[in-house]
């Protein structure tokens, strides 16, 4: 297949290349000093040096650009084969090309690049990670479980390192296992790292599997809280494992400081979110340098929560949270989507150098190996996560409203894989500990068990156990459709009644940051909207006026022959390999509830828009059949129809440029428009509107798949427009549902059957 | 006011008030009731499948507007069922039983409401429900299979009856329950 061979033409290249640049980095940097020395020899005969090598002077950038090459290399060989980033998580794909590399390697006794030091992972490599974490948290669903996610995160992770310290301490009282030294303080310090949870390779398993809204919100909490106790946490052992003795004051000091590590690191943050959300308000006429401000804020925040000594996680991450929400409504779009991409660019980035390096410094370290410690810590770890868990989400469960039964709790504990963190802290441990070696082995088990092992087993485990809930054997095609739709049914309503806003000091704050807080922040003249919703609203506008009750026609006619193939199709039996190709379709193409915690947060992809889009365009579309349908009966407009938007936009261009442009005032005032008529993107607005009303006018008669794929195009051009809305995790224009609403309620029955001939009759050529 | 809410749907005061809040709060200019572009403002039921379907389920038949009263009846559809409800043997279905949610899921589907699903209405819905990948073909052999099963009485419609049956062993009181209005 010749995606196959692509794929091993890329590796073979891959390995190629690094193959030649490390072996001939050995050449190279004793060539350089004959390099030198030809120089001197040559001055001193005063010729020209033709050729030289100079490799000293680019040494540490070019390394660093080849492994970043290296890496993303790896990432498009992954993405090659769709099936495999199914099975197998992409942590364990990367650590196993590192492995690879560390291997190569080890062969021509190169030693890895010392570029991962203390300084260069907390201040570079570790920002964009956090960074992504907490910009691309799903807030709503976040706050409200908020309590749930800190409890876990903090006092799991608390637990998690006190009892493997406080166990493996017991263990090496043994003398079986030869450790006797390690004191208490240095298995605290152990322990504290392990338990860094990072299930970010579970996360989109889960996300894939559609679970339950709680329990992913709880995994992704915990994975970014986490992180941030176990760095205080580290801190703190570090300097207590320093001391030769510790005392109970030094515990009750610890515990204080890491409370105001905690909420100290939390205030910096939400500062600096909030001057960056007010900085942003002034930007308009710098907007390319926008993203900039959004980047800058942030790791400002991150420097100044380090410097004193606060958590710089927990800033980075809180400034982010309160920063999206407002800067994503002041900048222009191009400069949101900017920061989204560049953020989720530097986190894979991060992540990748970071596994690609655990797998070569796996390789090539000495390792320190001790079965019984290796084997306790794995078991500990293990043992008391479940407990953790289990004996937590009791605690909890009875001031949540939605409990987690059992298979939460276990995915939960499945899925508490050990990630990049754990190795950083372990490999940045001083020379002082004198089992570091040790402490490096055992961390870098645990991390390559609980990825490779629990990493591949949990897709199938999670389905295993959610095939037990229902039992599908026994479910039609009848049941599988109408359950989805009673679903899609509920969520409709829940987001009619709004269900979040039911906390009173949400409330309470909502109604603050309405008034006050947008007041300030939000820049005024900012409109934003999209190109597909104003021209639905235009639309729809033509709709209201035009609509009467149409004349009674030739309704009934196109029913009869469906009532006669049905009557004759209705005889065809369907084979049992019908059905199973019936249930393979639904399940794969009937869009999936909309959840609110969307794919915002895999690490490794952007979220994925195309299903909303494509309801809104078929809306669209049908709507303006409709539209068309109706308009046949008045001649007269049939000819404005297909650009009308243009000559209704024009009218609209020419009220006035800086005002809220209420639509038939009785709309949400969420459209606003963007009047600035010398900006590009006016004039895009106008080429693509008549575009796109070209485009689906002409699809009527054009062969379908052209037409459609045309207005797809458009809409996947300016799909980045419509990408952001202040707030919820999905960004959708507002629906004239009411076009669809005035048909349907339209007394005379006619009405529907005209639309649904239309219907009919539309549908197959746009297919 | 409330007290006859709360008779009439079994829904708590409180939730009556955070139902009153939303209500005023979709309702743009004041007016005392919605009207469908209100419902429209809701952004999130774009990008539902069958959210002009929703949203018509609040209308009844030839009605443009929806005042408080049938707003809150027609959420009370979605109280998740008491369990420990005593059965009055001559009092009313109560709104959130079994046979109401089935019903209302019914009416979604039976748009002219003739008391059947016509195989022309189960194919708009099962059209909105399915990606644009889905061949006309496909679509109409779902359809066709779907009425199969279902269709008791050879009409080649499914009927209320012939829906609630084949439902029998879905649990509708969790699927059809919102449990914010527990």
């Amino acid at each position: 297949m010749q995606m196959g061979k692509l794929f091993k033409r890329n590796c073979y290249a891959v390995f190629l290349i690094f193959l030649v640049v490390h072996a001939s980095w050995g050449y190279v940097s004793n060539g350089n000093q004959s390099g030198t020395e030809d120089e001197t020899e040559s001055e001193q005969e005063q010729n020209l040096p033709v050729f030289t090598l100079n490799y000293s002077r680019i040494q540490m950038p070019l390394e660093i650009t080849l492994w970043i090459l290296l890496a993303s290399f790896a990432k498009i060989g992954f993405n090659v084969y769709e099936r495999i980033t199914i099975w197998i998580p992409e942590t364990c794909l990367l650590i196993g090309v590192g492995l690879i590399v560390g291997a190569i390697m080890h062969s021509v006794q190169e030693r890895p690049p010392a570029v991962l030091t203390s300084r260069v992972f907390f201040l570079y490599i570790l920002p964009p990670l956090v960074l992504d974490s907490g910009y691309f948290m799903p807030i709503r669903p976040f706050i409200e479980n908020i309590g749930t996610v800190l409890w876990v995160a903090v006092v799991g992770t608390l637990w998690n390192s006190i009892g493997v310290g406080l166990s493996l301490y017991a263990v090496c009282c043994i003398d079986f296992f030869g450790v006797r030294d390690i004191s208490v303080q240095e298995n605290l310090l152990f322990a504290s790292i392990i338990s860094a949870v990072d299930p970010v390779a579970v996360l989109s398993i889960f996300e894939d599997l559609s679970v339950n809204e709680q329990l992913y919100i709880v995994a992704l909490g915990e994975c970014l809280f986490s992180d941030a106790v176990t760095v205080v946490l580290y801190d703190m052992f570090t300097f207590l494992a320093g001391m030769p003795k510790v005392e109970s004051r030094d515990v009750f000091l610890g515990m204080t400081r890491f409370l105001v590590v905690g909420v100290g690191g939390l205030l910096l943050g939400v500062l600096f979110g909030f001057v960056a959300a007010f900085t942003t308000r002034f930007t308009s006429k710098v907007s390319e340098i926008e993203p900039l401000f959004a980047f800058m804020y942030s790791y400002l925040a991150y420097l100044v929560a380090d410097m004193l000594s606060t958590s710089s996680i927990m800033a980075i991450v809180t400034c982010a949270l309160t920063m999206k929400y407002y800067v994503e409504e002041n900048v222009a779009q191009n400069s949101c989507t900017t920061i989204r991409h560049v953020i989720k660019m530097l986190a894979t980035l991060s992540e990748t150098v970071i596994f690609l390096f655990l797998g070569v410094v796996t390789v090539t370290t000495e390792h320190q190996w001790n079965w019984g410690y290796m084997l306790f810590t794995l078991l500990f770890a293990f043992v008391w996560r479940a407990l953790g868990v289990v004996v937590l989400m009791h605690v909890i469960n009875p001031f949540r409203t939605i409990g987690f039964n059992y298979k939460d709790q276990f995915s939960l504990t499945y899925g508490g894989l050990r990630g990049a963190i754990s190795f950083a802290l372990v490999f940045l441990l001083p020379q002082t500990i004198v089992w570091r070696r040790l402490f490096l082995t055992a961390t870098v088990t645990i991390i390559i068990f609980t990825v490779f092992i629990q990493g591949i087993s949990i897709r199938p485990l999670i389905q295993f156990i959610n095939v037990r809930k229902t039992n599908w054997k026994l479910e039609s095609i009848n049941v599988e459709i109408h359950v989805r739709a009673m679903e899609h049914t509920v969520v409709g309503i829940e987001d009619i009644c709004a269900q979040w806003s039911h906390h009173y000091w949400k409330d309470k704050l909502q109604k603050f940051n309405d008034r006050f807080i947008r007041w300030i922040l939000i820049r005024d003249n900012q409109p934003e909207s999209s190109i597909v919703s104003l021209y639905k609203k235009l639309e729809l506008q033509n709709v209201m006026d035009i609509l009467e009750p149409p004349a009674v026609g030739d309704s009934l006619s196109p029913e009869t022959p469906n009532q006669e193939e049905s009557a004759s199709k209705l005889k065809k039996k369907f084979l049992a390999s019908d059905l199973r190709n019936m249930h393979n379709l639904l399940s794969k193409n009937m869009y999936k509830i909309r959840q609110r915690t969307v794919s915002y947060t895999s690490k490794h992809a952007l979220p994925d828009e195309t299903r909303t889009r494509e309801i809104l365009m078929r809306r669209h579309a049908s709507l303006h059949r409709s539209l068309r349908g109706v308009g046949e009966q008045h001649k007269n407009l049939a000819t404005t129809q297909r650009y009308f938007s243009l000559p209704a936009q024009r009218r609209w261009e020419h009220t006035s440029a800086s005002k809220r442009y209420p639509i038939s005032g009785n709309f949400g005032a969420e459209v606003e428009l963007d009047h600035s008529l010398a900006s590009p993107r006016s004039r895009l607005l106008r080429r693509s509107t008549s575009l796109g009303a070209r485009n689906l006018g002409a699809c009527r008669d054009m062969a379908a798949n052209a037409g459609i794929a045309a207005v797809k195009d458009h809409r996947g051009r300016h799909g980045a427009r419509r990408t952001s809305r202040p707030g919820s995790s999905q960004s959708r224009p507002p629906y004239p549902c009411p076009a669809r609403q005035h048909h349907l309620q339209d007394p005379v029955n006619n009405s529907n059957n005209r639309m649904e001939a239309s219907d009919n009759g539309m549908w197959s050529p746009l297919l | 006011q409330t007290y006859l809410f709360q008779y009439t749907f079994a829904v708590t005061p409180a939730h009556i008030k955070r139902l009153y809040k939303r209500f005023q709060a979709l309702d743009k200019g004041n007016k005392g009731y919605l009207s469908p572009q209100d419902f429209g403002s809701v952004k999130e039921l774009a990008t539902n499948p069958i959210g002009d379907r929703i949203i018509g389920a609040f209308f009844s038949q030839g009605q443009e507007t929806v005042d408080f009263h049938s707003f809150v009846r027609i959420l009370a559809h979605f109280r998740p069922l008491d369990k420990n409800r005593a059965k009055r043997p001559d009092s009313p279905e109560p709104i959130n039983s079994r046979i109401s949610k089935l019903r209302f899921a019914f009416q979604l589907y039976d748009q002219d409401n003739d008391g059947k699903i016509s195989r022309d209405e189960l194919l708009q819905v099962l059209r909105t429900m399915l990606e644009m990948q889905v061949t006309e073909e496909q679509l109409e052999s779902i359809a066709d299979r779907t009425i199969q099963e279902a269709d008791l009485d050879g009409d080649n419609a499914i009927s209320f009856d012939e829906f609630r049956k084949s439902l029998e062993k879905v649990n509708i009181e969790h699927k059809m329950s919102s449990r914010f209005l527990h």
